[in-house]
This record gives structure tokens, sequence and C-alpha cells, in this order.
């Protein structure tokens, strides 16, 4: 229960034991986003609001479009010829799919971890460190103080503290995976966008990094994409239901859950499709 | 337990057929990797035979000494050996980058329209005879190498300090240096290819994750792909060494066939290949001879050349102490 300053009604405690209330400030807000792959139209006139400092989870079955609203919000998809996103995503008012809105800013503001863990060959110290010299020239003390602050932040630090040196690869996938948001959450991101991110990794693994979200919503604002329903309903505070690209219902998860408004909806939550 | 014991020790008609197929064609195929070994074994070995009478006439001076003189029947073979590792040093110099730029360009920058058909020209580049590119070399590069080339090096890098000496020298146009740039146009297509289809096999997602920190393409390219792929880059660029140390109809062209020691790359020089090249049709007894210790020598060349670069690929993956 942290940070009630915009509280409005009286908070309701979701299912995720943060406080919930339906006028969380909104932190990044899509407004009437379409994204296309070449002609394929991905997304369809997608409006979403992610509520700062809140867990919200974007679920659907596999190819409805929640992973690549997720890759629109850092302007990821930009790397690559003959995608291209149409609308508006504000953070914080401003519009990022503006071209004048430097993806440098963009990237250190909203940090994203993949569904695989992807840490760089190089040591594990190096992997955080290189994160951080992108946005920062620190002194060799410094840096290690942001090294084992990121560490610790990511749930890493008492496993990996004597082994700085070593390779990443050499890690396991769970802990590599909190290594990638480790690197993430190095950067001080003000949203953390996770991409399926335990879906490579096995129960044991998940459940440290559901928990460590948990710890982690208390700073950042965070958008989940999952395959997971039960995931859903375990780590976010808002749950939003896609299928084909459109938006087809959006709400508190613990409501979206057990009184969903659409037919859709529920048939997919009770497994009846997808 | 008695019943699988039966089974096993009195074998099926069928299942003994199957095991004499199996025995017999690893027989097979061990016989064709081994042919190659012994091929080449013996072509090493024949060359080192056929040149018995100079090493029994020169000793180890044969690979020390500049004086080459079929005339005095005095053979040394330092000048060749020189002259082959500074054209394909030189040829290195310039297709690295090249190839590097080329490979980077055409995986990470170019439209996707684009890739694939200058990829393929590319690849087609190295289709071509050498004796075109030796064609080229004689009638284009060294009339510009003449009227601009030299004179602009010695102008330029000739005066400087240390390396000075090595851009003096007469405007004629042939010489180690155009030999050098001759091969790097060989050679680019090769190491490009090479480097193009390494850097094809990083995982998207290590990229992406790179660029989502921030990392600009520079530095994607550089912090990410070069070290994920640097052991097999490293292989690429020898195999483009591997083809500069024994090309020898473009070298021949236009080296300037002189077995005269220069520390100028703007003066005639000559290789190992080009030297037997030309001289082979008239030598005779130990002249002859001569050249075949030649061609040894430059067997023993690239493979040490190949065999240091094994090792520091060794050295490599045992840093990342993962492979």
């Amino acid at each position: 229960m942290t940070d009630l300053n915009f509280a409005m009604s009286a908070p309701v405690v979701g299912t995720s034991g943060r406080a919930v209330d339906a006028g969380a400030k909104p932190k990044m807000s899509a407004r009437k986003l379409n994204f296309y792959y070449d002609r394929f139209r991905a997304l369809k006139d997608v409006n979403l609001d992610i509520a700062e400092k809140r867990v919200t989870a974007l679920i659907g079955p596999s190819g409805c479009g929640k992973s690549t609203l997720l890759r629109i919000f850092n302007r990821i998809y930009a790397i690559y010829p003959k995608q291209e996103a149409e609308g508006e995503v504000l953070l914080d008012g401003e519009n990022v799919l503006d071209p004048k809105f430097p993806l440098n800013r963009l990237r250190g503001k909203v940090g994203m971890v993949f569904q695989k863990p992807v840490p760089f060959p190089m040591s594990i110290y190096e992997n955080i460190a290189y994160a951080i010299r992108h946005y920062e020239k620190l002194k060799k003390p410094e840096m290690d103080t942001r090294v084992e602050e990121a560490l610790r932040q990511g749930a890493l630090w008492d496993e990996v503290k004597d082994k700085l040196k070593q390779s990443a690869l050499g890690l396991s996938g769970g802990q590599q995976q909190r290594l990638c948001i480790a690197r993430a959450v190095a950067l001080k991101p003000e949203v953390l966008l996770l991409d399926e991110p335990t879906s490579a990794l096995d129960p044991i693994a998940t459940g440290k990094i559901e928990q460590l979200i948990a710890e982690l919503a208390e700073r950042f604002t965070i958008a989940i994409v999952t395959h997971n329903m039960q995931q859903a309903a375990r780590c976010s505070d808002f749950t939003a239901f896609m299928y084909l690209g459109e938006l087809v219902e959006f709400g508190e998860t613990e409501k979206l859950f057990t009184q969903p408004a659409k037919q859709q909806t529920e048939d997919y939550i009770t497994g009846r499709f997808g | 337990m008695t019943t699988i014991a039966a089974r096993g020790s009195v074998p099926q008609p069928e299942s003994r057929r199957d095991e004499l197929q199996d025995k017999g064609f690893s027989y097979v195929l061990a016989f064709t990797a081994f042919f190659v070994l012994i091929a080449l074994a013996g072509a090493a070995l024949s060359m080192l035979w056929g040149g018995r009478e100079v090493l029994a006439q020169e000793g180890w001076r044969f690979f020390f000494s500049a004086e080459w003189n079929p005339v005095e029947n005095r053979y040394g073979a330092l000048v060749p050996i020189f002259g082959t590792l500074v054209t394909a040093v030189i040829a290195m110099i310039i297709a690295v980058p090249v190839s590097f730029g080329i490979a980077l360009y055409l995986t990470e920058v170019a439209p996707s329209w684009l890739r694939t058909p200058v990829g393929s020209a590319i690849e087609l580049l190295a289709g071509i005879p050498s004796i075109i590119y030796g064609m080229w070399g004689l009638f284009v590069l060294v009339p510009v190498m003449t009227e601009y080339g030299t004179p602009w090096l010695n102008d330029h890098l000739g005066t400087l300090p240390v390396i000075g000496p090595m851009f003096q020298g007469p405007p004629i146009g042939i010489g180690m240096l155009t030999a050098g740039f001759v091969l790097a146009i060989m050679v680019i297509p090769f190491v490009s290819s090479v480097m193009r289809d390494v850097f094809l096999t990083v995982p998207t997602r290590l990229k992406e994750s790179a660029y989502a920190l921030g990392a600009t393409k520079w530095e994607v390219v550089w912090d990410i792909v070069l070290p994920y792929t640097k052991s097999a880059v490293v292989g690429g660029i020898f195999l483009g060494l591997g083809r500069a140390l024994g090309e020898t109809m473009a070298v021949a062209y236009v080296v300037g066939n002189t077995v005269r020691f220069s520390v100028s790359l703007l003066e005639p020089g000559t290789t190992i290949a080009a030297l037997i090249a030309n001289d082979f049709a008239e030598a005779t007894d130990t002249y002859r001879s001569a050249l075949l210790l030649l061609g040894f020598v430059l067997f023993i060349v690239t493979f040490f050349v190949l065999s240091i670069a094994r090792l520091m690929l060794m050295r490599l993956s045992r840093r990342e102490g993962l492979k």
C-alpha cells in the first residue's frame, strides 16, 4: 500500500495487494493507435491508459497484438523497415511517436525486458554498467554502487556478488532474466515493459520474477504482456484483454477476472478459446 | 533377462547385414576425408623432395638470404617471402574494413529490397577468374597509380618520418602496393560474405535488448554484434588472407616480378606464387629445385597463418569461458 496521494475514492485492494483506484493517474496512454506490419493492420484504434506505479497486464491469444502494443511504447519496432505506427502514445502528455521525440530519451524512460533472457556476451558487472554508460559518465566507485543497487533491485545481488566478473552467460535462465530486469532498472526508467518475461522459465524462477514485479511496482509503472492468465491475475492491478488487434476490455484485474463485461473476455478467461 | 541376453548374442541375419552396411559406409566416409589429407601431405612432401637439391646446396641460407641469382646459381627466398607477406597484409588492411562496412550495411542498414541484389552482386565478384582482375589491374589500375597514386603518395606519405620510405618510389604504377590493392578487391567478396552470414546469426532479441537500452546502431554493432561473432569474423578474415597469400595470376600482372629487396611499397617486387608462375617454364636443375622448395615454403607460410588463426579462435573462445 504505497503512494496513495492521487486516490480519489476509497481504495480497493486488488489481487496484487496494491491499492487500486479508478482514478489512478495515467503514465502512458495510447490514443487511436494503429499499427501496420507492411500492409497487415495489427492494431486497430487502440485506446489504453497505463496507470502510474501500477501493474497493467495485457492478455489475449497469440497474434492479438499485445506484444505489438508493448513494442510501440518504446518504439523498438522502429529498427525494422516496413513497420509503422499511427496515432499517439503519450508519456506524461508528450507524444513519443513524434519523430522529434529523441529515441535515446524515450528508451531511458521506458525500459524493456524480453521474452527470453538476453544477457549480453560480457561479464555480469558489464551487463549493467554497459546500460548505465549510455546515459551517465560515472567514476568507478559510483558505477560500483549503481551496479550493486541495480542488482539488488533485480533480487540478484546475493547470488552474484562474488562473481561479478564472470560471464553473464553462465547464469541460470531465471538469474539471466533477473539480470535483464536489473539492467533495465539500472537506467532508472519510469516505465518498465515486460514482454512475457517468464514464458521461458520454470515455475520457481517464475515465482521469483513475479515477486520481483510486485516489489518493482512500488517504484515503476509496469506493463506486462503474458500468456498466463493466472499470472495476470496474480500480479497485476489492471488488465487489458485484446483480441485480433482490438482492445476488447480493460479494467481492474479483479473485476475483469470475476465479472467480465464482455462475452469474449469471459470465454477467454474461462479457457473456452485462446 | 535370459531372453534379452540370448537375443543379443545371436544376431538376426538382417541386423548383421545392417551392421556390415553401417561399417562399410563409415569406412567409405573415412576414406574420403583421409584422401584429402593424404593428397595434401603428398603435395607438400613432393615439393620438399623436389627442393632437396637446392636445400643441400644452400642449407638454411635459402630461407634468409635475399640473393636470388639464377645466373650465379645462388638462391635465397627472403624477397619472395617478404613480398608475399607484404602484399597479403596490404590486401587485408584494405579489405577488412571495407568488407566490414559492406557486411554491416547489408545486415543492419540497407533497406530490405536492396539487401539481396547487392549481396548477390558481391558474391558474384568472388566468381570472377583472377586473370580478369590481373588484366584490370594492369590496364586500369596501373595507369591510375602512375598518373595520380604514386605522385600523391610520394608527396604526402613519402615525407613522413618512419613510414616515409615505404611510400617513396618511381611513378611506374606496378609494385607491391598495386598488387595489394588488386588482392584486396579479390578477397573482399569472400570476407564480406562470410561476415554478412555471421552477422545474420546474431539473435534479434540480443540486438533488440541493446536498442531497448538506448544503444545506437554503431553501439549495437560494436558492443553486441562484433563480440558475439568475433570468432567467426576472425575465421572469415583468415580465409581471405589465405587466398591473398596464394593468389598468383593477378599478382603476377601487377607486382613487377623483380627479385630485389626494397622497403618501398611503390617499387616492383615479387611474391612466391608469382615468381614460380613466371619462371617455372624456363627453369632447370637447381633453379627448378629452388622453385619447388619455394612452393613448399608457400605451403608452410599458409599453413602457419591458418594455424595462428585457429589458435586465436581457441584462445578467444577460452576467454569467453563457455565454448
